[in-house]
């Protein structure tokens, strides 16, 4: 038996109803976690992207993706985790700017490349992007300044494409 | 209507209801065959028995809410087993789903796991073209149940026709063909191999594989077993029949997976029932396996060389590959193997010991030797179905049809209405436990109705005896809930449906009962009391190698 990892995978769907639910069926009929789901149209609007992350050893794997592959409406399951692919995840937090903290936000939010979407007098609204690990980083820093409330999405991501 | 007739449709089975009134009107206008049964559950597996006795896709129309839930446990039944059915469910018009209209439910979403897949049309204009996918879903690749949900102003619309072309579809190709390496490594394999097994499964029925398995085994000279589902997939006369595999599965046949150094599975999916203890399940093999569904594989098992295939195309291609090779050589030990196979079957038979009163196993033997084995079978679920399985012995296949995944009970006398609707010229005989056709029983007047001379052979012991059976033996011999001494006159009930009723309380009785049953051109409830405390072996009890069998 292999380690758990965790696991990218996208795929392309019919962009109709149903859909979605169909894919979380699965998951939990057959129980197979999901860490994080997005889903968005792509430019054929016939189609939708729904990326997910899971956790599971190889063999648990192997299965998502053929039980995937077998549902009607998917067109597509790629396994990113075997490839080169770039990941972002998005968070809005939501913070407590007291006079004597808000320097220390705009430090934090310039070194971690975020904006600041919202300003009210006892708040600012972050918007932070990137890897999993850096949302995790910039949320256990303010967290010590004061975080009101968060949105999180799951991660999305693309294959690289080759280099030459 | 257009797209069922393009279809092959002649039989439908179903039941009537508020939203579906226009789709009934316009039936009634068809030479389609209409079978009104008595409950919708019984709808979707008089529609499967059809199927698997037809080789045809079964289907089912009923109507919104409570139609629709009652066809669920069928559905389910049919999803396990592979079979091809499409139910139409009557639907509240488009304006109202959502609203908790009258008999509203979300049917497509209710059988969503159950079902390879489903649709709710809301656009006339894409009904045909549905109604066309939900076809050849049932019935492509991996077979299965494909539901089709109507709202009433979609069956109501009048819209202009255009039989729309076969389907071709983006996002499902079967995967049909053999990958030519597997092959060729299997072959090397199976040349090697000093102790090989097939087991087979339900995808060598259904994918019509039993000549192309039966040249295989006898060229290779391998002994075969199948799962409950795989029955008929080999001559169950044959010399290198091994009989069932498993829980309930004969003792050469568990011995021999478990001893065999070569293990080429063919349209199975190592079910637990199968396997028993899964790590010590044929722990000497190396396992081929053979099967349309990429998932089956890998799924229970390790498996050496994967083959996704359809199993008849898949067996064709080997025995094409294996013409031109000397076997001579490969088949050198063959006899020893068999040699093996023959002393446990002669040790360990199966056996039982008929003194004074009736042993079901008798009852089932009687029906073999009386029907010179060329009747179609169905069983409900339980002892019976065992007792069938292990003692009438299938040449065909198609012929024994019963619920192998869900373990349904009362599946066997719809199964049987819908099997005799398919063959008319064939004895259909549901074999039967007191319990299960409780529940169904209401179909006789379906039977009846429709002049079926479906035979049902009840083995009366008063008890749901296979969770009796686990009782004896595994929780101190206390029958809670299995006591079901208080039953209904069997007889009586027959006769007061319109059918005919015959009992036998003695041995003596049996082979009589069963002769007056085969000569009567009618439905015929059998009442066999027998004993009551018979159980089934071997058995391997739960979380045990299929090696360890208790015998008796």
């Amino acid at each position: 038996m292999t380690e758990e990892r965790k696991h990218t995978i996208s795929l392309l769907v019919d962009n109709e109803s149903g859909v979605l639910s169909r894919v979380a069926g699965l998951f939990s009929g057959r129980g197979f976690n999901i860490e994080s789901l997005c889903v968005a149209e792509t430019l054929d609007p016939a189609l939708s992207r729904i990326t997910l992350v899971t956790r599971g050893n190889e063999r648990i794997i192997e299965q998502i993706n053929k039980q995937l592959n077998k549902l009607i409406n998917i067109r597509k399951v790629i396994d990113l985790t075997e490839t080169e692919f770039v990941e972002r995840e998005m968070a809005l937090i939501k913070v407590r700017a007291k006079e004597e903290h808000r320097a220390e936000i705009l430090r934090i939010v310039d070194i971690f490349r975020c904006k600041i979407v919202d300003v009210s007098p006892a708040y600012y609204t972050v918007e932070a992007t990137g890897s999993d690990e850096k949302i995790a980083a910039i949320l256990n820093l303010l967290k010590q300044i004061g975080i009101k409330e968060i949105a999180r999405t799951g991660a999305i991501a693309l294959a690289r494409e080759a280099k030459k | 209507m257009e797209v069922l007739k393009e279809e092959g449709v002649d039989t439908i089975f179903g039941y009537p209801g508020g939203v579906i009134i226009d789709i009934n009107d316009e039936l009634d206008k068809t030479d389609i065959r209409y079978i009104l049964v008595r409950h919708e559950q019984a709808a979707v597996h008089a529609a499967d028995g059809y199927a698997r006795a037809s080789g045809k896709v079964g289907v089912c129309l009923v109507t919104s809410g409570p139609g629709a839930t009652n066809t669920v446990t069928g559905i389910a039944s049919a999803y396990m087993d592979s079979i091809p059915v499409v139910v139409f469910t009557g639907q509240v018009p488009t304006s109202l789903i959502g609203n908790d209209a009258f008999q509203e439910v979300d049917i497509v979403g209710i059988t969503r796991p159950c079902t390879k897949h489903n649709y709710l049309v809301k656009d006339p204009e894409k009904l045909a073209e549905t109604v066309r996918e939900a076809f050849y879903l049932a019935r492509s690749g991996r077979p299965g149940p494909v539901l089709v949900d109507l709202p009433k102003d979609v069956s109501q619309s009048k819209i202009s026709f255009e039989m729309p072309p076969p389907p071709k579809m983006n996002s499902y190709s079967p995967h049909t063909e053999p990958h030519k390496q597997q092959l060729e490594r299997a072959i090397k394999l199976i040349l090697k191999a000093k102790k090989p097994v097939i087991f087979a499964g339900g995808g060598v029925i259904l994918s019509g594989a039993y000549k192309e398995l039966t040249k295989f085994a006898k060229k290779l000279n391998i002994p075969v077993t199948a799962s409950l589902m795989g029955l008929g997939g080999f001559p169950g006369t044959d010399r290198l029949w091994l009989g069932m595999i498993g829980m309930h599965g004969t003792y050469r046949a568990n011995m021999s997976t478990g001893a065999c150094d070569l293990l080429v599975g063919i349209g199975v999916r190592f079910d637990d029932r199968v396997t028993g203890k899964i790590d010590t399940f044929a722990q000497n093999a190396k396992i081929i396996h053979i099967d349309i569904d990429p998932t089956s594989i890998q799924k229970n098992v390790p498996i050496t060389i994967p083959i996704v295939s359809d199993c008849k195309i898949a067996l064709k291609k080997l025995n094409k590959l294996i013409e031109k090779v000397d076997l001579k050589e490969p088949l050198k030990s063959r006899p020893n193997w068999l040699k093996q196979i023959e002393e446990w079957k002669s040790t360990t038979p199966l056996a039982y010991e008929q003194k004074d009163v009736i042993k079901p196993q008798f009852v089932v033997e009687k029906l073999y030797e009386l029907t010179k084995g060329k009747a179609i079978i169905t069983t409900e679920v339980g002892q019976n179905q065992m007792w069938a399985a292990q003692y009438y012995h299938f040449d065909q296949p198609n012929h024994f049809i019963t619920s192998g995944g869900l373990g349904c009970m009362g599946f066997g006398f719809p199964a049987a209405i819908g099997a005799q609707l398919a063959c008319p010229n064939k004895t259909v005989i549901d074999i039967a436990g007191d319990g299960s056709i409780q529940m169904n029983i209401q179909e006789l007047i379906v039977a009846v109705a429709n002049k079926l001379p479906v035979k049902v052979a009840i083995l009366n012991n008063r008890y749901l005896g296979m969770v009796r059976q686990w009782q004896e033996l595994f929780y101190g011999k206390r029958y809670a809930a299995t006591d079901i001494e208080a039953a209904p006159d069997f007889v009586k009930v027959a006769e007061a449906y319109g059918a005919v009723g015959l009992r036998a309380t003695r041995p003596e009785e049996v082979e009589e009962t069963i002769k007056k049953a085969l000569a009567t051109p009618k439905t015929v409830f059998m009442d066999f009391v027998v004993e009551r405390e018979e159980s089934v072996y071997p058995m391997v009890p739960a979380g045990k190698a299929i090696t360890e069998m208790l015998l008796a």
